[in-house]
């Protein structure tokens, strides 16, 4: 269970989340929705352990374990995983090796082998086949020259590798393409199970109908305001995020 | 006890730092008196057997050295080096021998460094050819040059079934005299620059190769020079000559044990390539960079030069230079025969107080004459990165094209990158286009990485790698993978 509670963080002295609480049980998928500039990156930021997001108060534990004392790496290798708004360009790092690097560092903070390139390259071929991603891809720069849906798409081929257990996918459908948005909300259902907890980050309710989230969440001016079932999320998609308590 | 060993263990480890190549040999050695003057000269050139000529020539180059002074106009500083309070000559006390005799503590160590001197039977297919995976690998053919001397060279016999001759220098001066009369200080003669004309008058040895017209040479070549004896300079002399359509790849290596004191290298290397012959000369440069308060490490002070004497020729210089304290090099290509190509591809990683000034001498003399440069420099910890680069194009260079690019990534705040390129075009229909970057790792990357599971050091060294991959997409496979792996080593504790 992830479980956030009275979570204040600040961003160059400027206090963004004012006392997050939130429980996400395991096994389920929840989406947080709201406005522009409302703490939803921040939160994830957090919760990933970026320098310079600075926790000010509050707990956040996954699994009982505590999160927030703890590097990014140690989260990831914990099974944290953040799907970026805006996957980062490492220029001159291929895809391939970067994605093998990352699912050996994983493995090993789980206690698993490595695997040779050999090995890497035919799971990868697999996944990528199922994401329908070119192959030429792996051999590119990580996210160098890639279109907006194609860095989405490489988040989503990442998080099918790694297979965390904890995904946190922040507006991974934004800019992207219908059969895309398919395809990534395929890769989400494909890791749903009773091991897997994630928060989908989202302005679009489109989303929502291809991963059916069990709670939806309202974050506002650093705070949770509104919690509820699905249909949360098509009522806040005909009446927007402006009258929060007229329901 | 077991505490003790421990304590004893962890504080090696800490003050050894991580360069993996500081151990020192124990072996009786042979060594000059300490100091220069002509005598010392005289000592080297009969140690060596050497004929009248080549001592003369020497002598003539000490002559100048005399006169000169050290070059004052590189960006680093140190202080002044006493040229009297050093050893000129040292050689392990049993001389070379056939590869089979070579003393067994010269063997353990080119093993512990992972070098392969063990000849491994070169047709493939024949079994218990190696017993280390390193002699698994795709044979490589290596001079050994433990401090003073060549101590051993392997795959001679099977090269000379292709008539390449690769040797020691020393060999050579006594078995294809003529050929080294001819070339040695062809390309850089004796009174070149101050470090050139020292290393003329007292080289003691380096290797020798020469691949006859037409000949492919069918393995890497490669030259390993480990500095071992303390207070003592590495005089090293390389002469390649790639006669008409040869062609040749070769490496270069090396490292020396970790010591409080400086150790002067002042080598120099000469290319000489004919009509539509090619040499590929790649160097992975490791040699102690002196521990993190800048306290030690190598002086390395290297002449390189290359001359495409025939048309359609082509040297392509890669190096990625880690080690020492102080690297000053500018391996540069002289590009006579039209349509000649000279290209220079160099990773330079300064941390800790290291300094490095190091870029190349592009000059353009035959028409049509090509040129590209790619430097990449990194600079962590303390350390000073310059790129020094001359781009120069006669009027007889007509349609001369370079392309350079310069590129510096910086790692922390106290660390610093210039570079400073020289052009000087004296004809209208040359092209010269000159690229450069500064940038800095950025955080979001790191953090990209972390979140994937990298440690912070790891992302670094991914990054870093990806940032050098157009220079180490150059090296001979396998050494790129090694290069990776000692750029990584070189940038630990950087940052953090
Ligand atoms: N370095 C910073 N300095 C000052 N303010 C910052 C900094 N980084 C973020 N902020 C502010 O924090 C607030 C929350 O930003 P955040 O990126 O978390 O919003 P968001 O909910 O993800 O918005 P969006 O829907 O547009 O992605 C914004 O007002 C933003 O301007
Ligand atoms: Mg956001």
């Amino acid at each position: 269970m992830l479980k956030i509670e009275g979570l204040t963080a600040t961003v160059d002295g400027k206090e963004i989340l004012k006392g997050i609480d939130l429980e996400v049980p395991t096994g389920e998928v929840h989406a947080i929705m709201g406005p522009n500039g409302s703490g939803k990156s921040t939160l994830s930021y957090v919760l990933a352990g970026r320098d310079g997001y600075e926790v000010t108060g509050g707990t956040a534990t996954f699994d009982g374990v505590d999160l927030l004392g703890k590097a990014p790496e140690e989260r990831a290798a914990l099974g944290v995983f953040l799907a970026f708004q805006y996957p980062v360009e490492l220029p001159g790092v291929g895809n391939a090796n970067f994605l093998r690097t990352a699912l050996n560092a994983v493995r090993r903070g789980r206690g698993e082998s490595e695997l040779d390139a050999m090995q890497f390259l035919k799971v990868a071929r697999a996944r990528m086949k199922e994401l329908s991603m070119p192959e030429d891809m792996l051999k590119r720069g990580v996210n160098v020259g890639f279109s907006g849906g194609e860095k989405k798409r490489n988040e989503v081929l990442q998080m099918a590798l790694l297979a965390p257990k904890l995904a946190i996918l922040d507006e991974t459908d934004s800019g992207l393409d219908i059969d895309a948005l398919k395809v990534a909300a395929d890769g989400v259902n494909a890791l749903r199970g009773p091991a897997f907890t994630a928060l989908v980050i989202t302005h679009y309710q489109r989303l929502l109908t291809y991963i059916v989230p069990d709670r939806v969440h309202v974050l506002m001016g650093g705070r949770i305001v509104r919690s509820g079932g699905k249909e949360l999320a098509l009522e806040l998609e005909a009446s927007g995020y402006g009258a929060p308590q007229a329901a | 006890m077991a505490a003790v060993t421990e304590t004893i263990e962890t504080v090696q480890a800490a003050t050894e730092g991580t360069y993996k190549w500081g151990f020192s040999t124990d072996i009786e050695m042979d060594y000059a008196p300490k100091g220069l003057n002509e005598d010392i000269v005289r000592f080297i050139s009969a140690k060596k057997n050497e004929p009248a000529w080549l001592l003369e020539w020497r002598l003539k180059a000490y002559a100048m050295w005399l006169k000169m002074e050290e070059p004052k106009w590189p960006s680093v500083k140190y202080p002044p080096i006493d040229f009297q309070d050093a050893f000129y000559y040292a050689a392990p006390k049993e001389g070379p021998k056939s590869l089979d005799e070579v003393d067994p503590e010269l063997l353990k160590t080119y093993a512990k460094l992972g070098i392969p001197l063990k000849e491994q039977a070169y047709l493939a297919g024949v079994e218990g050819a190696g017993d280390s995976p390193a002699d698994a690998r795709m044979p490589i053919a290596v001079d050994a040059v433990f401090d003073s001397v060549s101590v051993a060279t392997s795959y001679k016999e099977r090269l000379a079934k292709d008539g390449i001759i690769f040797c020691s220098i020393s060999e050579a001066v006594h078995e294809h005299p003529e050929l080294v009369k001819q070339y040695l200080g062809s390309v850089v003669p004796q009174g070149d620059n101050f470090y050139a004309a020292l290393n003329s008058a007292v080289f003691t040895d380096g290797s020798f190769v020469y691949i006859p017209k037409g000949v492919r040479c069918p393995m890497e070549l490669s030259t390993y020079f480990r500095i071992n004896a303390k207070s003592t300079g590495q005089f090293e002399r390389t002469l390649i000559i790639a006669d008409e359509g040869a062609i040749v790849s070769y490496l270069e290596g090396c490292t020396a044990p970790m010591r409080d004191e400086n150790q002067l290298h002042a080598a120099v290397v000469e290319l000489v390539a004919m009509d539509d012959a090619s040499i590929k000369y790649s160097t992975v440069q490791n040699w102690y960079p002196g521990d993190a308060e800048g306290k030690g490490g190598i002086y390395n002070f290297v002449t390189k030069r290359a001359q495409c004497r025939g048309k359609r020729s082509k040297v392509s210089w890669t190096q990625v230079e880690t080690g020492s304290a102080i690297t000053w090099k500018y391996p540069s290509c002289v590009l006579l025969g039209e349509d000649s190509v000279g290209e220079f591809y160099s990773v330079a990683i300064t941390n800790n107080y290291q300094q490095a000034d190091t870029g190349t001498k592009m000059i353009h003399v035959g028409a049509r004459t090509k040129s590209t440069i790619v430097s990449k420099g990194i600079s962590a910890g303390h350390g000073q990165n310059t790129y020094r680069g001359l781009v120069r194009v006669a009027p007889t260079a007509h349609g001369a094209r370079n392309f350079t690019q310069c590129d510096s990534l910086l790692i922390g705040d106290l660390c610093g990158a210039h570079t400073v390129p020289y052009i000087e075009n004296r004809c209208l229909t040359a092209k010269l286009e000159h690229e450069a970057t500064t940038s800095r790792i950025a955080e979001d990357q790191l953090f990209y990485c972390r979140q994937r599971g990298l440690t912070q050091e790891d992302a670094v060294g991914l990054i870093v790698n990806g940032f050098c991959r157009e220079v180490l997409k150059e090296l001979p496979m396998e050494f790129a993978v090694e290069a990776q792996k000692l750029l990584q080593i070189s940038l630990e504790g950087s940052v953090g």
